[in-house]
């Protein structure tokens, strides 16, 4: 009883703040701007990492006090207010995927901001707890000061909260922001000052829950970054409004940890059950992120239309048969002659097997208007199937991922996309930490955990040089299937449930059917990238290949990020995303000045471009289309879909902003 | 039931909340005749559209369909019934080129088993039955309404007035048996009125259905044999409309002092 009472409540409690404290933060900027920042772990990360600067004895060893005041009072709200000024308040009013691959961009580049500042090959760095080690005692249980400050904090936040938005001026402001910006801003409200106001306050949330979990981990840019998933978790049982709610999330997850601690304590498990049972508890945040997401009721109004803003170019069949006949060609040339170097054709291989995972986004994101941030970690199932069948497990591999991502859509079918993005998010993860994970539940997959599962190519095909241009030539045959369906009834179909979800009940289409159909086809083709990436690999495939965040470029965020970046609109924006994908960390190492801005730029990419997602290859097709305007007076805009859509109406100074933005978010 | 109306909407009642957005409205839509629907802004109109529809579940009463109740019956189903409508705040599929947004709806009505109604146009020249294929349905469709010349537009890229007729000829390749039509002559000019007036009355003299929400009173008044105004959500009156026009309630409610003169 007494034990009971030491787990679930006293445990619990002293658990909770922390979640409460960094939720409370999301919920807070996202209600006032409508932006959910999937950065905002990050943030709290970075915060972490300047307390550490400052008070670490290893760093300047600065009295702990002056740590935190200039870490949540004056750090934090300055990145805050910068972050607005820079990047949210362009956002407002951008579509939900925008702000998704803004996010992630942020994300990205802090995370790439931290292993800059603070490599991680310097040591291991952790931060002391606060009062460290200074502990009393309450009804039998000892308890740290660190953990009851956390308490108090958490207190603190939801009384100051409570009194910010419903005692002041500003926090009705705040509040009147989330029903019509515009109206409020006619009442007198200033929608840029509470959104100042609210970047300022969710940094400094981020930086105190950062501060608070660091000390239970060690520092590294990933570990503090990925914690957020438990602030996901709990803000949405909230459902990203309600801050109540959000502290019993946070109660809950605190709960469900325990039970997962307690149970092992009184059941007898046997060695493998046991170890399994605690591999699932430290996914408790994301199975509670899926859980929530899936049982909880979605806005009713699933037909209302969503503002996926993005013009979808229509490719034409002999543009892209060109491009790809190309590809193939100039792939052959350097297979057959040593023009470029092994360890380059090595990375290019990487490159095309990725871009066939980036044309299963285009499929998905730019013409059906789903987001999904699990296809890379979907493509690792093919990996497993080609890693334990052979070769012709890829078919197989294909099948069962095309039948996962059809299950993973079913809760997705009435979902709006911040939901979908992170319903997605989570779904990656748990196949990341409880399947391909080092994990007890699947033993036979160790290793593929550990990065030394090795893949078999075709008999036909196994050189080097043959497989190089085989994978060429895969890319390009997916590449122009997708156009076909592109342009075809299918196509079609996609479009109207991206336009207009209304005028297609209207015509009685159920879009049920249409979205489990693009859902499973675009698994599959991630499918096969994947299964080709691990064939091309052909040794040490793992986890870190298919992982979202962690191992480097070639991880499943960033693949977003560069697909967004190429053009997620078309196939030859996927190219181009590859290309990047593969490019920038090679560009890096060859020449040692460009290393730092090459780690950034993706994320610094995702930032600026996401502010015209249509991607790279519309700017510059569109900068073209400018351009032959000029100088050429007549004009055929609809006789020519090879321009990529372009009807040569954007003006010239829509044109020379675009440049700037493109001049500007590569760092230059 | 052989006498029963097309469509028959009987004390349809629709809440937001506390708010009635439509308050008890029974209304019958004949095959082969204009029905009009008028009333000011927020009088229930476009809710009932989305009730008759299948967007919008009303709170309480039926929606019969020949007589038989589809009030539970999905906003898909009930388009495959025949059911087309246009939208007042344009609902085409923006990244669709013209052509494409018509071929999209030809084809889904065959996939749907629509084709056995005939096409709303004379195809080619031949007789009614399905025969023709999707793209000479739309292309036949297209120059019916004069949208040939902006066939391969994007339809994001059409003024409001073309986009509203690519809206009708969308909702025309359903082949439907009812067409519901919400403001289809805003942002019309004086000259496109008056055609797709006369295009009004080719449909409903091959035997569809019109429901039309208007707010030029004119037009209403001189295209539907059956006028209903809907004020606060309630049917205020209904008949046809010289006896609408005559009513004192409608003219204090929405007409006005000076009514439509010259309507006939």
């Amino acid at each position: 009883m007494e034990e009971l009472f030491r787990y679930f409540v006293v445990f619990a409690i002293l658990a909770a703040p922390t979640y409460a404290i960094a939720a409370s933060g999301l919920v807070v900027t996202y209600t006032t701007t409508g932006i959910f920042n999937f950065a905002h772990g990050a943030i709290g990360m970075i915060i972490a990492f300047c307390y550490w600067q400052i008070t670490s004895s290893a760093a300047w060893d600065l009295p702990v006090p002056i740590g935190l005041v200039l870490c949540l009072l004056v750090i934090a709200p300055a990145l805050g207010w910068l972050l607005d000024r820079l990047l949210m308040r362009r956002l407002a009013g951008a579509s939900t995927i925008t702000t998704i691959v803004a996010t992630i961009g942020l994300l990205f580049a802090l995370v790439s901001l931290a292993d800059l500042i603070w490599p991680s090959g310097t040591g291991v760095r952790s931060v002391e707890k606060l009062f460290a080690g200074s502990t009393f005692e309450v009804v039998g249980v000892t308890v740290e000061y660190h953990d009851a400050v956390a308490l108090g904090a958490a207190i603190a936040v939801a009384v100051g909260l409570r009194a910010l938005l419903f005692g002041t001026r500003l926090g009705t402001a705040m509040r009147a922001v989330v029903d019509s910006r515009e109206l409020a801003a006619l009442n007198g409200a200033d929608p840029n000052r509470v959104s100042s106001v609210a970047w300022m306050l969710g940094c400094s949330l981020a930086g105190l829950a950062g501060i608070l979990l660091a000390p239970d981990l060690t520092l590294t840019s990933i570990a503090l970054t990925l914690v957020v998933i438990q602030a996901y978790a709990v803000a949405m049982v909230g459902r990203l409004r309600s801050l109540p709610l959000t502290f019993l999330g946070a109660l809950i997850l605190a709960e469900v940890n325990s039970l997962f601690d307690y149970i092992p304590l009184k059941v007898e498990l046997s060695g493998t059950v046991d170890q399994a049972f605690s591999d699932l508890g430290s996914a408790t945040p994301i199975l509670m992120l899926l859980v929530v997401l899936v049982v909880m009721r979605q806005d009713k109004a699933a037909l209302r239309p969503e503002n996926i803003r993005f013009r979808v170019p229509r490719p034409s069949m002999s543009r892209v048969a060109a491009t790809m006949g190309g590809l193939i060609a100039v792939c052959a040339l350097i297979s057959v002659t040593d023009i470029v170097s092994a360890n380059t054709v090595d990375e290019l291989g990487k490159g095309l097997a990725l871009g066939i995972v980036i044309l299963s986004l285009v499929l998905l994101t730019g013409w059906a208007g789903q987001v999904s941030l699990a296809q890379l970690a979907l493509s690792g199932i093919a990996a497993l199937a080609v890693w334990k069948m052979g070769p012709y497990g890829l078919l197989v591999g294909v099948v069962v991922t095309a039948v996962v991502g059809a299950v993973v859509a079913l809760p997705a079918l009435r979902m709006r996309s911040l939901y979908l993005a992170l319903t997605t998010m989570a779904f990656a993860l748990l196949l990341e930490r409880v399947v391909y994970g080092n994990n007890t539940l699947f033993p036979e997959f160790l290793p593929f955990a550990t990065g030394s599962a090795s893949a078999e190519r075709f008999a036909l095909i196994e050189s080097d040089e043959a497989f190089f241009v085989f994978l060429a030539v895969v890319f390009g045959a997916v590449a122009l299937g997708l156009t076909a369906i592109r342009n075809g009834h299918f196509g079609r179909r996609l479009a109207a449930m991206k336009d207009s979800p209304s005028a297609c009940a209207t015509l009685g289409l159920d879009l049920t059917v249409t979205k489990l159909q693009v859902f499973a086809l675009s698994a599959a083709i991630a499918g096969l990238g994947g299964g080709l990436l691990a064939m091309w690999k052909s040794s040490s495939v793992g986890l870190t290949d298919y992982a979202l965040l962690e191992g480097g470029a070639l991880a499943g965020l960033p693949l977003v990020l560069v697909a967004v970046i190429g053009g997620i609109t078309s196939v030859t924006g996927a190219l181009l995303g590859a290309v990047l994908l593969v490019g920038m960390p090679m560009f890096g190492r060859w020449y040692g000045a460009l290393r730092t801005p090459m780690s950034l730029a993706p994320g610094l990419a995702g930032i600026g471009l996401a502010q015209n997602p249509d991607g790279v290859v519309r700017q510059v097709g569109e900068a073209i289309e400018e351009a032959r305007a000029r100088a050429d007076v007549v004009a055929e805009p609809f006789e020519t879909p090879e321009t990529l859509g372009t009807d040569g109406r954007i003006g010239a100074a829509d044109a020379s902003r675009l440049d700037d933005e493109l001049g500007l978010s590569w760092g230059r | 039931m052989p006498d029963a109306p097309l469509l028959e909407l009987r004390d349809v009642v629709v809440r937001f909340g506390g708010n009635v957005a439509v308050d008890r409205a029974s209304m019958a839509i004949e095959s082969g005749r204009i029905t009009g629907l008028i009333g000011p802004n927020g009088a229930g109109k476009t809710t009932a559209f989305n009730v008759i529809t299948g967007l919008q579940r009303p709170s309480s009463g039926l929606v019969l369909w020949d007589g038989t109740d589809i009030s539970r019956v999905s906003a898909p189903r009930r388009a495959r019934l025949g059911m087309g409508r246009t939208f007042q705040r344009l609902e085409l599929f923006g990244s669709l080129s013209v052509a494409e947004n018509v071929l999209l709806a030809c084809e889904l009505c065959r996939r749907q088993g629509g084709d056995a109604r005939p096409p709303a146009i004379t195809v080619g020249g031949e007789a009614d039955r399905g025969a023709p294929g999707a793209v000479a349905e739309t292309a036949a469709l297209l120059e019916h309404l004069g949208l040939g010349d902006v066939a391969a537009t994007r339809a994001e890229d059409l003024p409001t007035g073309l986009a509203r007729l690519v809206e009708l000829a969308r909702a025309l390749a359903t082949r439907p048996r009812l067409l519901l039509l919400d403001e289809p002559a805003s942002g019309l000019d004086e000259s496109e009125t008056a055609r797709f007036a006369g295009l009004l009355e080719e449909l409903a003299g091959r035997g569809l259905g019109v429901l039309l929400v208007e707010h030029d009173v004119p037009l209403v008044m001189r295209l539907a044999s059956l006028v209903y105004v809907l004020d606060l959500g309630a049917v205020l009156a209904h008949g046809t409309p010289a006896e609408v026009q005559a009513d004192q309630r409608v003219v204090d409610a929405y007409l006005g002092a000076a009514p439509v003169s010259e309507a006939p």
